[in-house]
Formats: structure tokens, C-alpha cells, sequence
């Protein structure tokens, strides 16, 4: 085979290894001029090296055999969401999406549709031929009510398959594109028309403008069952009437061109940026494993009561861990976190018998009094009626926490009441001063509620000392 | 060294950013979106790229994409979302891409429930996908892991091509651990001779997993299974007292951790019980556990029907080729096993009075 010279094509057809000169596609098919008009304008514009075509599941799906730039094969439907993540990560590459009628507006609609509205920075080319073609000519969102296809055999009754999908005018309801055309490849005059437009939207790729939708309407003289004249007749007569030409929008002339991201922190420089450095926790074997259980309703500050506590268990390089109930209970129904502090790794995390309960309502007493150890202790808020009696060798002592918190004029500071309690009472074996400076760290975003909460703990600490260690 | 108080779905983004992570895409999902809050915080305070996506089938095509383009890229997700992603992690493997995938197990099947449970092993571990692929799987136990296997998973993708899944469970993501900082980031992999860059160097390389050619096809399929054999030598696992250990609690995650504190309750009433923990799932660590188990009995701890104990027994018959009684003590619909129901249960299998 005598060699030729092309740019931005290959010369030869490569599939199988069986090099050849005609193409996969069929006589008459509209795909082929497509491929010509887009690696015209590629070279063209000087965006060969740049340019990665991602290519779909459909006829189109062996593009890479026909263009010398980079190729990447998507899933059918996915080349909007495989274009989107391209552009995000190679913001100097031009990316196409060239994408069939069912691969686009059937399957992969939303995702279109989505990266549309993003206004990714991509060419999408659609080849709209009304028809199913590698598949073998079913009915496509595109195809013309009447037409007999392999899946609508009487026709394509709207009535029960719903009416052809116009996505130019759907996508021009949308702010983000910046240019959005149909054009067609049945004559002459309609492919000059048709290779301005996909021009203009690799233009818009080369300069970051944004995203640019292109609807080419193509002949399919196999799946039509007609000749190649016939088909392209087709595209002229009934699908131009159902789906004019046209330039729905050109925005290219406002859109901003994308700027790179100026310097950015490394995550190194990024996360050990903390003022605050707690070491690891160290191995101690003397230290008795102590479990806590913290409980209420959301709202009543139980979580980050318990996480209070973990920190100031960290200070003192305890090993700690702390876990909370998720889900649709943790916003209005009960809260409760488990806390573990230890001198060697921990394994569950879950507390199941607790060595101190911390309870905020009824509910929650009645639920979990019953598991505490022997010799623990449990501090339960004044309004909870103490119903259930708690099992024997437990401790239990009463804490004003709410009313106190009323009175002093911050209801939702029960849960500092609660802490103050956990220090005077001495249950956790925690220093005071890591307790405190946990809380107050917990306020690093509302530094107004320090100094508030110092006078809480004062208060409370009074009247743990008048009325609970007299 | 820098320490963190931190949930371990946090602690998977610092390990994704610490391994060069360029892009998350993801949507969100419980008991995993806290990974995606982390995520659309960090990744753009440190230049990376963060996209919400609009389902999770776009969240893996999008995987599928920036890997093809040569980026690290990840998503996490749950067991519903995870489902939507398996025809990317296909296709993924099938054109050989690396990428990490994080999958925060929640009940099951269908609509389930938030709670923590680990019936998504197969899904994961064995692929939910069409064609003959593996998926590397790590499973962490701790805040400290999921930021450490999080790194790991990205350094063996791109080691061996292909995805590779993180898969833990509610309570594990929920969970606040003090986590230690890595000491330094991952350096970037090589990734030229393959990806498609959109520059000059990489213009003819191809990303694709179409052969139409049958025997090419096979022979496709016999390279991945070669690069599934060579991962083999990526095991790794945990023993906790099995030296002198009758008993052999098996689990992975955090099942693992509630064997671990019924191991040592029963020690300390006087039983001889061990702890063997796979870290890697795929590849299995099975000459590690086959060992462990010598001349011992063993029982499974997990969160579901004991699709991880039917494939420790798997491997034991196969590799060792040996058939092992393994008990099992489990819960489903997100209920955590407790440290009494282990104890129970490792009495009872034991005939411990």
C-alpha cells in the first residue's frame, strides 16, 4: 500500500490489525464527514497535541482509529461525565465529547444535561441520526413520530413513546453554555455551515471560554433502510422540520476566559498549620480503662460534651475514642456518644457498660441505668424522675444541669454543667485544667462564649460543692 | 508530628490529599457524606479539584476519566451508591485505570437503614461488576487507618492498575480517633507511558477496553489475571495473642476491634483467645491466616450473613487445601455485635463452661 501523508487523521484504518483504506462506516453515513470537519478545525487551530476526544458506545465508538490526538473510550451515556473529569484535571487540554442520539439524550441525558449546566469546559458534538445505529436501528429520543424502527415496528406512537427530544432548545433554558448550534451534513451548503459552527466551538475549547454545544444532523442510510440519497434527502425534508437549523446562542464574545488557579498551600503546609499540638498517646499499662456514656436529646450539646472529655483525655496522651448514635436520630430525637479512654490501644468503641453514665432526659435513664458497672457512677440531670431504680453498688448523683442553666440565663449550656460535674465529682480522673481547656477550645469560633462559660463552671461548681460534696 | 482529634471519614481525605490526591467527585450519601464535606472543604484550600456530581454513576465515570487523563482521583460512597458505581469500576479495570474508591458500609439490601454493617463484602471484595476483574480492597479499622489505607490504596493503584476500594463501615466513619499525621507526601507515579495528557508525548497512547477481536480479548483477560496474580504479594494482617491462643476470633474492620476487647475479657476469665485480622481483603492474606488458625479453632465476628467467613473458608480449601470449621457470631440490619455477645458465643462454640 502506497503511503500517504495526513495530519491530525491517521492514513490508514488500523482495526484488527488488517490495515485498510475504507472506513468501518457505511456508505452514505454522516459520521465520516463529521471526523473530517472536526480534524480540520483541530489542525487548523493548532490544538492537535491538546485535543483528548472521548470517545462513546455507538458506531462512533472506533473514533480512535480515524484521529491522531489523545483517545479515551467511555461507557455508553458516560462521555459528558468522562469529558467533565478530563477538563477538571487537564485544564490546557481541548476536550471533545462526540456523542450519538441514544448514547446522549437517552442514557446519558443527565449527565449531559449536568455538565451542560456546569458549563464544563468541553465541545459536545451530537450526532443526531434519528436512529439506533450500531445497536442495529431502534428507536432513539430523536426519532420522528411515525417512524418505524426495530422497537416501534408501527411507528413511533407519542402517545406511548413520547415525543422527539429537541436538545438544543432544552440546553438553551440553561445559563452556562456559551454557544449551542444545530447544524446539518446532508448537502454541501449544510456541511460548510456545519464546519463553521464546530470551528467556533473548538475556538471557544482553545481560548477557555466554556462549554459549547454542537447538534449535527447526520444521515443513516443502513438503519433508514434507503440510499445514501435517499438518507440524506431524509435529514432535509423531515428532520429539519421537526428539528430546525439554527444558532441558538453565541456567547463567545462575554464569556470569561478561565484563569489558572493562583498558589495554593501544599496539605502538608495546610494541616500542620494547628496552633495547638497534642502528642500521641503513650503506653501506659497502670491506667484502668475507664468507659463513658453520654445521653439526652439532640440539641442538649451531648456529643460534644463527650468529645470535651476525649480531648482533655488526649492532653494527657491517653488513648481515646469517641462515638457517636448517627443518623435520622441525631437531629430532634435521642443523642448519645461513647467515650473510651485508655492507656493502651482500644478495641471496641462502643460502650456497652458504661463506668460513668451521663443522662439528660427519662428516656434515656430508663434505657441505659441498668448497664452501668458495679462501682460506677451516674449523673443525672434534677428534672429526670428516677423511676427505675439503679442496680446495686451504683452511684448515682443529681445534677441541676438544665434548671441551673435557665436560671443562669444559657439554656444551652447544660452540657457545661454537666462538665462541671464530671470535674468536681473527679469521675473521669481527668485534670481539671484539660477538661477546661477543652471546653473552651470547643468555643475557638465563638470566643464571646469563654468567658461566659467560665462563670458557668464557677456557678455550677458552687453548687456542686453546697449541695453534692457536703 | 501533628495529631488530629478526627471522624475516620476525615481522616480519609488527609490521606487522599498526603497521597497527591488532584480530584474528588462524589456524591453525597450517609454514612459517608462527611468524607465528601471534608473533601469539598480541603481539597480546594490546597488547589485540588472538588465536584459534586450529579449521581454516583457520573462519580465513577468521572474516576474514569481523570485517571484516564493520569489524575489520582477518588469517591466515596455507600452500599446504594456503590451499586451505581459498578459499571464504571468495570470498565475501569477492564482499561486498566487506577483510581480509589471509598464504600462506608451501611445495611442492607435495597433502601436499608444508616447503621453500620459489612454485608457489602462480596460487592466489594468479589466486584459487583460485569467480567473477569479484581479490584485491590483494603479494610481499616481505625481513624488512624482509614487516612493510612487511603494513601496505601492509591500507591498499589497505580502500582498495578487498577481500582482499588477502601471499604469500612458506619461506625468506623463515625468514629473520632486521634490520627498522626503522615510524615510526608506520597510522591507522584509515573503515569506517561499510558495516560492520555493532551500533550504532544502522550498523543497516541489510548484509553479503551474494547477488543472486538475474540482472541485479543482472551488475551486481555489473561493479562489482567497475570497483574491479579503478581498483587498477591501485597497481603497484609494483624494477629492480636494467637501464639498460645485455642480460639482464633476472625474479623475485619471493626469487627476486628470488637474481637479484639472480647479477646481480652475472655483472657481474663481465663480462656486462651486470639485475634486474626485480614487488612488486605483482596489480595487475602491467606498463608498469614492459614498459619494462625494451625491446630486451632476459629470463629468469625461480622456485621453480616458471614459473606467474610464463607470466604476465609474459600481460601482455606483452596490454598491450603484444607476444609476448617469456622463458627460465627454476627448481626445484620445495623446492629453492632457486643463484646458479651462474642463472649457468649466463643463459649458456647468452645463447650466453655
Amino acid at each position: 500500500m502506497k503511503t500517504i501523508q495526513t495530519v491530525g487523521m491517521y492514513p490508514v484504518f488500523n482495526r484488527s490489525g488488517k490495515e485498510t483504506r475504507a472506513t468501518h462506516y457505511c456508505a452514505g453515513c454522516g459520521h465520516g464527514i463529521i471526523h473530517k470537519l472536526i480534524t480540520e478545525a483541530m489542525v487548523d487551530l493548532g490544538i492537535q497535541d491538546r485535543t483528548i476526544i472521548v470517545n462513546p458506545i455507538g458506531c462512533s465508538v472506533f473514533g480512535y482509529y480515524y484521529w491522531d490526538c489523545g483517545n479515551v473510550g467511555a461507557a455508553h451515556g458516560r462521555a459528558s461525565a468522562v469529558g467533565t473529569a478530563i477538563n477538571r484535571v487537564k485544564k490546557d487540554a481541548v476536550v471533545i465529547s462526540y456523542q450519538g442520539d441514544g448514547d446522549l439524550a437517552a442514557i446519558g441525558f443527565n449527565h449531559t444535561f449536568q455538565a451542560a449546566n456546569r458549563g464544563e469546559h468541553m465541545a459536545v458534538f451530537f450526532v443526531n441520526n434519528a436512529i439506533y445505529g450500531m445497536t442495529g436501528g431502534q428507536m432513539a429520543p430523536t426519532s420522528l413520530v411515525g417512524m418505524k424502527t426495530k422497537t416501534s415496528p408501527f411507528g413511533r406512537d407519542p402517545l406511548t413513546m413520547g415525543y422527539p427530544t429537541h436538545v438544543c432548545e432544552i440546553f438553551n433554558q440553561l445559563k452556562a453554555p456559551v454557544f449551542i448550534a444545530r447544524v446539518s451534513v446532508a448537502d454541501t451548503k449544510r456541511i460548510m455551515q456545519a464546519k463553521a459552527a464546530i470551528r467556533k466551538a473548538l475556538e471557544i475549547q482553545r481560548d477557555k471560554k466554556g462549554y459549547a454545544f454542537v447538534e449535527l444532523i447526520s444521515p443513516c442510510p443502513t438503519n433508514l433502510g434507503v440510499n445514501a440519497l435517499k438518507a440524506a434527502q431524509f435529514c432535509i425534508d423531515q428532520m429539519e422540520k421537526e428539528y430546525p437549523l439554527g444558532t441558538f446562542r453565541d456567547e463567545t464574545a462575554n464569556a470569561e476566559v478561565r484563569q489558572p488557579v493562583k498558589g495554593k498551600p501544599s496539605p502538608k503546609e495546610f494541616f500542620e498549620d494547628d496552633s495547638h499540638q497534642v502528642p500521641p498517646a503513650v503506653i501506659d499499662p497502670a491506667a484502668k480503662e475507664l468507659r463513658l456514656k453520654f445521653t439526652g436529646f439532640g440539641g442538649q450539646g451531648i456529643l460534644s460534651l463527650g468529645i470535651c472529655v476525649a480531648e482533655a483525655a488526649r492532653e494527657e496522651r491517653r488513648f481515646t475514642s469517641w462515638y457517636p448514635s448517627y443518623g435520622p436520630e441525631q437531629r430532634g430525637g435521642s443523642a448519645q456518644c461513647s467515650v473510651v479512654i485508655s492507656g493502651s490501644p482500644i478495641g471496641s468503641p462502643a460502650v456497652d457498660h458504661p463506668d460513668v453514665l451521663v443522662c439528660m432526659n427519662q428516656p434515656s435513664y430508663e434505657r441505659y441505668i441498668g448497664d452501668v458497672v458495679p462501682g460506677g457512677v451516674a449523673i443525672v440531670d434534677s428534672t429526670v424522675p428516677l423511676e427505675v431504680a439503679p442496680p446495686e453498688g451504683v452511684t448515682v448523683h443529681r445534677m441541676p444541669a438544665i434548671d441551673l442553666s435557665l436560671q443562669l440565663g444559657v439554656p444551652k449550656a447544660a452540657n457545661t454543667m454537666m462538665l462541671a460535674a464530671l470535674m468536681k465529682l473527679g469521675v473521669t480522673g481527668l485534670q481539671r485544667e484539660h477538661l477546661l481547656n477543652a471546653l473552651y477550645a470547643s468555643f475557638k469560633k465563638k470566643p464571646e462564649l469563654v468567658e461566659k462559660n467560665r462563670v458557668l463552671v464557677q456557678e455550677a461548681e458552687k453548687w456542686i460543692e453546697e449541695n453534692l460534696l457536703k | 508530628m501533628t495529631t488530629k482529634f478526627i471522624k475516620g471519614n476525615e481522616a480519609v481525605i488527609i490521606g487522599a490529599l498526603y497521597a497527591g490526591c488532584d480530584a474528588y467527585f462524589g456524591y453525597p450519601i450517609t454514612p459517608a457524606s462527611e468524607i465528601a464535606h471534608a473533601a469539598a472543604k480541603w481539597f480546594p484550600s490546597v488547589g485540588r479539584e472538588f465536584l459534586q456530581a450529579e449521581c454516583e454513576t457520573a462519580s465513577l465515570n468521572m474516576l474514569y476519566g481523570a485517571a484516564a487523563a493520569g489524575a489520582l482521583a477518588m469517591t466515596a460512597t455507600s452500599g446504594p451508591g456503590m451499586s451505581l458505581m459498578q459499571e464504571a469500576i468495570s470498565y475501569m479495570a477492564g482499561a486498566n485505570l487506577p483510581g480509589v474508591i471509598v464504600t462506608v458500609m451501611r445495611a442492607g439490601p435495597g433502601l436499608g437503614n444508616v447503621y453500620p454493617e459489612q454485608g457489602d463484602y462480596n460487592q466489594a471484595v468479589k466486584g459487583g461488576g460485569h467480567g473477569n476483574y479484581q479490584c485491590i480492597c483494603l479494610a481499616p479499622n481505625s481513624a488512624q487507618e482509614m487516612c493510612d489505607l487511603t494513601m496505601k490504596a492509591f500507591e498499589l493503584s497505580f502500582k498495578y492498575l487498577t481500582p482499588a476500594i477502601v471499604l469500612c463501615d458506619g461506625l468506623l466513619g463515625q468514629m473520632m480517633e486521634t490520627l498522626t499525621l503522615p510524615e510526608r507526601e506520597m510522591p507522584r507515579p509515573e503515569t506517561s507511558s499510558w495516560a492520555v495528557h493532551g500533550n504532544a508525548e502522550t498523543r497516541p497512547n489510548l484509553i479503551t477496553s474494547i477488543f472486538l477481536d475474540a482472541p485479543a480479548q482472551e488475551e486481555h483477560n489473561i493479562q489482567l489475571q497475570a497483574k491479579y496474580e503478581r498483587m498477591k504479594v501485597e497481603v497484609a494482617s494483624e494477629e492480636y495473642l494467637t501464639e498460645d491462643a485455642d480460639l482464633v476470633l476472625l474479623g475485619y474492620g471493626i469487627s476486628s476491634r470488637i474481637a479484639r476487647t472480647a479477646a481480652e475479657v475472655l483472657r481474663s476469665q481465663g480462656y486462651k483467645v486470639g485475634v486474626f485480622r485480614p487488612i488486605s481483603l483482596n489480595p487475602f492474606p491467606i498463608d498469614a491466616m492459614a498459619k494462625a488458625l494451625e491446630g486451632r479453632r476459629a470463629m468469625a465476628i461480622e456485621l453480616s450473613s458471614g459473606q467474610f467467613r464463607d470466604d476465609a473458608l474459600m481460601h482455606l480449601s483452596r490454598d491450603a487445601k484444607r476444609y476448617q470449621e469456622i463458627g460465627l457470631c454476627n448481626h445484620m440490619g445495623g446492629i453492632v455485635v457486643s463484646v458479651d455477645e462474642v463472649v457468649a458465643a466463643a463459649k458456647k462454640y468452645m463447650n466453655w463452661a
